[in-house]
Order: C-alpha cells, then sequence, then structure tokens
C-alpha cells in the first residue's frame, strides 16, 4: 500500500488531494490562496496543515505537483500560412497546456519582435514550411529573433530541410532554442508529440524556476505537468479507460475559470455522417481550446465583448438584468462570490454564454456546398454530435444548483444549424476538483485515478 | 523532389481522375500534394506555399471550372508566389465549345497550359517536365 499527495498550483488556489491506495480512495482534500508572488511555500503549507487537520498525521510515499501559477505557461507561436503551420503550431501549444498569447503568419516585422518582449512571453514555437517545403520564411522569421537577441526559450519545429542552417545560427547568436520535429511535415498532417515533449521539458527545466515555482521542490518530490495537461491527460484517461478498467467512451469537458473557459473533446474525427467531405488540418484526437476573453471574473468584459448589441438586449428583455452593468460590476470586484439568487442567476447567465461561445469555438464547422450532386457539406473541425458525456468543472459549475441550466448551452441548437455540437449528451460534473489531481496520479497509478474519477465525477442532476 | 499541388476544384467530386493523376505523377518521381475534390482556389495556394510547390496541377470535371477558376492568378500573385505555373484541364466549360476559344479564355485568366476534354495524364508530362526545367 501507499500513500499519494498530489498539488495543484493554481493561479488562485493551491489544492492539494491525498489517496491511500489500500482504501482506492480519496483520503482527504484541502485547499489555500496560492503565494506565488511572496512564497510559493507558504500556501501549500497552510493548505497541508489543513489537510492534516482532516485526516491526521498521516505521512507521503510521493507528492507530486502541476502548475498554472503565476499566469501559466505563456507562448507565441509562429507559422508560415494562418490556416496551416500556424494553426498545426497553435493547438501544439495548447496541447501542451499552454495560453497562446500571440500568433504570427507569414514575416515576422519588427512590431511583431516587440509584441513578444512586451507580452512577457515564457516560450516561441517557430513553425513554417512542410518538411522539404517552403525555407524562405521559417528562415528569415530565426534571424529576426536571432538579430533582436530574443533570451526566451525557442522551440524550432518547422520545416527539418532548414536543421543545418538553423544551427549555425543558434551558436552564433548564443539562442536558447531547441530543435524538434516538424509539426506539420505534410501538408494536413499533423505532428504534435515531439513538440509538446519540448515545450513540457522547458516548462519545468525554464518556466517554473524562473516563475519561483521551483522552489517547492524544497517540499515536495517533482512539478511534472502544467495543469492543463494534466487536466487533458486525466480527460484521455477517463475517456479511454486503461486495461481492464472501462472508460465513459468520447467525452466534452467544459471549464469555466474566472479568466478563460477551457473546452476539451476526446474523440477521433472521422466523419460521422455519409454527406460530408472532412477538410482542411487534421484535428489531434485529445484537443483543448482555451478562450482567454471568456471567464466569470477577470474577463468578464471579454464576454461583454464577445456579444452583439442585439444579443445583449435580447437576454436583457428574457431575464430582465442589466447585463453590462452586473458584468461591469464583476470585472471589478474579480473576488465577488454570489450572495443572493439574483447573483446566481447572473453568474449562469454569464456562464451559459461562456460555455456556449467556447463551444462554438472548439467545435467542427460545416460549410454548405450546391453540387450538381445536391447539397454536400465541407467539414472544418470535429464532429461532436456523437458525444457521450459533457463533463464540468470549474466553480461556477461545482457551486451552481443547477450546473445542467449552465452546460446545455454548448448542445446542438437550431440558432447555429452548421456548427457539430453535442446532441443530448449526458452531463457529469467534478464536484470535488480531482481532474487535474488525478491527471497526476495517473503518472503514478493509472488504473486507481480511473477508478476514482468514475466514482467522483457524479451525473450533474 | 519538385513538388507539384493536385486537386479538383470548386463544388466538384469527381475523385476517380485526380488520383489517377497522382498515380501516374508519383510513379514519375514527384513530390504530389494532393488536397482532393472540393477545393477552393485558397487551399491550392496555401498548400502550394507551405509545400514550396513548383506547379499548381487543377482539375475540373463538372463544367462549371471557368467560374471557379476566376481571379487564381490574381490571388497567386496577393500571395506571393506570381510565378508558379499553373495547369487547368477536365471538362472545364460547359457545354460543347470551340475549344480554341476556351484555351484563350483560360491563358487569359492565368493559365499556363490548358487541356481540352479526355487528355490523359500522360500527355501532359512533357509539359510539366518542360515548365519544370528537367
Amino acid at each position: 500500500m501507499a500513500r499519494y499527495l498530489m498539488v495543484d498550483f493554481g493561479s488562485t488556489f493551491t489544492k492539494l488531494v491525498a489517496v491511500d491506495t489500500e482504501v482506492g480512495d480519496i483520503i482527504g482534500t484541502a485547499s489555500h490562496f496560492t503565494t506565488v508572488a511572496t512564497d510559493i511555500t507558504i500556501g501549500y503549507e497552510k493548505a497541508l496543515e489543513r489537510l492534516h487537520q482532516k485526516i491526521g498525521d498521516v505521512r507521503f510515499d510521493k507528492i507530486i505537483g502541476c502548475s498554472s501559477a503565476a499566469g501559466g505557461l505563456k507562448m507565441a507561436a509562429i507559422g508560415l500560412v494562418e490556416e496551416l503551420t500556424l494553426e498545426a503550431a497553435k493547438r501544439v501549444c495548447l496541447g501542451a497546456g499552454a495560453k497562446v498569447d500571440l500568433a504570427f503568419s507569414h514575416h515576422l516585422t519588427n512590431g511583431d519582435i516587440q509584441k513578444i518582449i512586451d507580452n512577457k512571453i515564457d516560450i516561441i514555437l517557430l513553425c513554417g514550411g512542410t518538411d522539404g517545403g517552403n525555407s524562405e520564411c521559417v528562415l528569415y522569421n530565426q534571424m529576426m529573433l536571432a538579430k533582436h537577441q530574443i533570451k526566451i526559450p525557442i522551440i524550432y519545429a518547422g520545416n527539418k530541410s532548414c536543421h543545418d542552417e538553423i544551427i549555425p545560427i543558434i551558436k552564433e547568436y548564443g539562442l536558447n532554442e531547441f530543435i524538434c520535429e516538424n509539426v506539420m511535415p505534410r501538408l494536413n498532417v499533423l505532428n504534435i508529440d515531439s513538440a509538446r515533449d519540448k515545450i513540457r521539458e522547458v516548462f519545468l527545466k525554464n518556466i517554473i524556476v524562473a516563475k519561483g515555482i521551483k522552489k517547492i521542490e524544497s517540499q515536495i518530490d517533482k512539478v511534472i505537468l502544467p495543469t492543463p495537461e494534466s487536466v487533458l491527460r486525466a480527460a484521455r484517461l477517463l475517456a479511454d479507460g486503461y486495461v481492464h478498467e472501462q472508460g465513459l467512451g468520447e467525452i466534452v469537458l467544459v471549464d469555466i475559470g474566472g479568466a478563460t473557459t477551457d473546452m476539451y473533446s476526446i474523440c477521433s474525427n472521422s466523419a460521422k455522417r455519409s454527406d460530408v467531405i472532412i477538410k482542411g488540418l487534421e484535428e489531434p484526437y485529445a484537443k483543448r481550446t482555451v478562450e482567454g476573453d471568456l471567464g466569470m471574473r477577470y474577463s468578464a468584459l471579454g464576454v461583454l465583448k464577445s456579444l452583439t448589441a442585439e444579443e445583449i438586449k435580447t437576454i436583457n428583455l428574457d431575464e430582465g438584468v442589466d447585463l453590462e452593468k452586473e458584468l461591469v460590476f464583476r470585472s471589478e470586484n474579480v473576488d465577488n462570490v454570489p450572495e443572493n439568487e439574483h447573483q446566481v442567476h447572473i453568474d449562469r447567465i454569464m456562464g451559459r454564454i461562456c460555455t456556449s461561445k467556447a463551444m462554438s469555438r472548439h467545435v467542427g464547422k460545416m460549410e454548405e456546398m450546391y453540387t450538381p450532386m445536391g447539397m454536400l457539406y465541407n467539414q472544418y473541425g470535429k464532429d461532436l454530435s456523437k458525444i457521450d458525456y459533457v463533463i464540468g468543472t470549474g466553480g461556477v459549475l461545482v457551486h451552481n444548483q443547477d450546473p445542467v441550466k449552465i452546460l446545455n448551452a454548448l448542445e446542438y441548437n437550431v440558432k447555429y444549424p452548421l456548427e457539430l455540437r453535442p446532441v443530448k449528451p449526458k452531463y457529469l460534473i467534478d464536484k470535488d476538483y480531482i481532474l487535474a489531481s488525478m491527471g497526476l496520479l495517473a503518472e503514478i497509478d493509472p488504473s486507481l485515478a480511473l477508478k476514482i474519477m468514475k466514482k467522483h465525477i457524479i451525473p450533474a442532476n | 523532389m519538385k513538388t507539384i499541388v493536385i486537386g479538383v476544384i470548386g463544388a466538384d467530386v469527381h475523385a476517380v481522375g485526380n488520383k489517377i493523376i497522382e498515380f501516374v505523377l508519383k510513379k514519375e518521381g514527384y513530390n504530389v500534394v494532393n488536397i482532393g475534390v472540393l477545393s477552393s482556389q485558397e487551399d491550392f495556394i496555401n498548400a502550394a506555399i507551405e509545400t514550396n510547390a513548383d506547379l499548381i496541377l487543377v482539375s475540373s470535371l463538372y463544367g462549371q471550372g471557368e467560374i471557379d477558376c476566376r481571379g487564381m492568378r490574381d490571388k497567386c500573385v496577393e500571395a506571393g508566389i506570381p510565378n508558379i505555373p499553373m495547369f487547368v484541364g477536365g471538362n472545364v466549360v460547359v457545354g460543347k465549345q470551340n475549344f480554341d476559344e476556351v484555351r484563350e479564355r483560360f491563358t487569359k485568366m492565368g493559365f499556363n497550359k490548358v487541356y481540352a476534354p479526355g487528355t490523359p495524364i500522360e500527355r501532359t508530362l512533357p509539359d510539366i517536365k518542360e515548365v519544370l526545367g528537367e
């Protein structure tokens, strides 16, 4: 038997989940404000103290952590054509648990470089050209980064044919640059793994040191993943199953936070109907998108901006609220916790907007084509219409009396006839906030992590 | 190895000829980037930029090719590949028309070679080799 402690250093809370392999379940959870601005160990020790108060003075065989503290992982993606290598680069960043703060296609300008510096980007992903394809643009961009003496870690995942020219540039300019496989080796073929592993490596070696998170490793064994990647791994395990323990099948996961709304889908991208032709870049089996402008508090104004004047008016009339006033109030009072029925109602409306907009941007879309053989459809992106389960996590969902009323905003709706949204899925809720921790536990004991998730992630109604 | 982008333009789903063209060109030793049926002008151009293609080969069999191909050369100019050779072939216009006139119209649109209905891909190989400088 063994006892493990999983620690999720979030942007707001440091969350602890303790597991006992003999009991085969969670034995305790605790949390405390994250204290990365001063000393990350303080918040951790406070949370640990609370945990010990609950479960006694247990010793842990292993303590591992994941982190999205201190702004998470901010990346800049650089590609050639917007719909091709740039899109591939963005998907790699998101799949690695990063936020894509900046995205550039074609040749970089001096202004673009300045933006990279001003935005305090953590890692740059430099792509462009299929293997043997265009090399001029990616070499130009490499030289731009070199000439401006960019000290930010760069990951080169572009045209393989340029390696021999890139290596001398790295040496000459003393760049902090790593070379890995092309994110798009052939047209519309997506190759995530190599670049994603390199991003994680750089995150663990450089970024958490720079952000003062590494310090915690004097107290715990290791920080092993960015939090969103840990969640992605948990979702994948929950969908796929492990050896004899069955998974749930194809799933969608929504995480509505204070600053962002994350959407995950674990499903293949095969065509699910006979009248479509799949177009565009290959879709990852485990796909994550992050909406930096959709969130319940820090991004409340982003939510407002995402709506048209007509949409705002409709909501105001239907729900009897003044949406603009409410959203401005929340963006100015980010620690606001709903206290009465009216505030819960507003949070529910916001949650529905975040869910619906995030789904619109995540889900595959159809494009109608009138042909001599009748109407045909081009499908861009993933068809989620046959998804079995939708799982919700994040404060607004976990604390709401009726989370389904928020989650079902992502369902298929006649308002969006060309979006391949889930049709009548079953809804589950991550009541105890365990997804990130279970992604960590999966690194040690996947079958136990799966069992615990199946037990604690419960029907939402 | 020279790279050729092939595909069927517009709302056209004729896939058989497209596969034959891919097969023959691959056998000739070309790197063939096949973007398939129902492809837009942008799909051809984006593929050509990203793969650094040497030639774009447009197929159309359903008669609406003339509408689908209009403005494609201008878009290439805009996208930074103004001089890329473009060939077109198939049943590119509606009904039976004098092919010399058809060829002239497509040449004006910026296509380097225009092939009459029923031209086998093998017959185009000398032109391909010539334009690729082989």
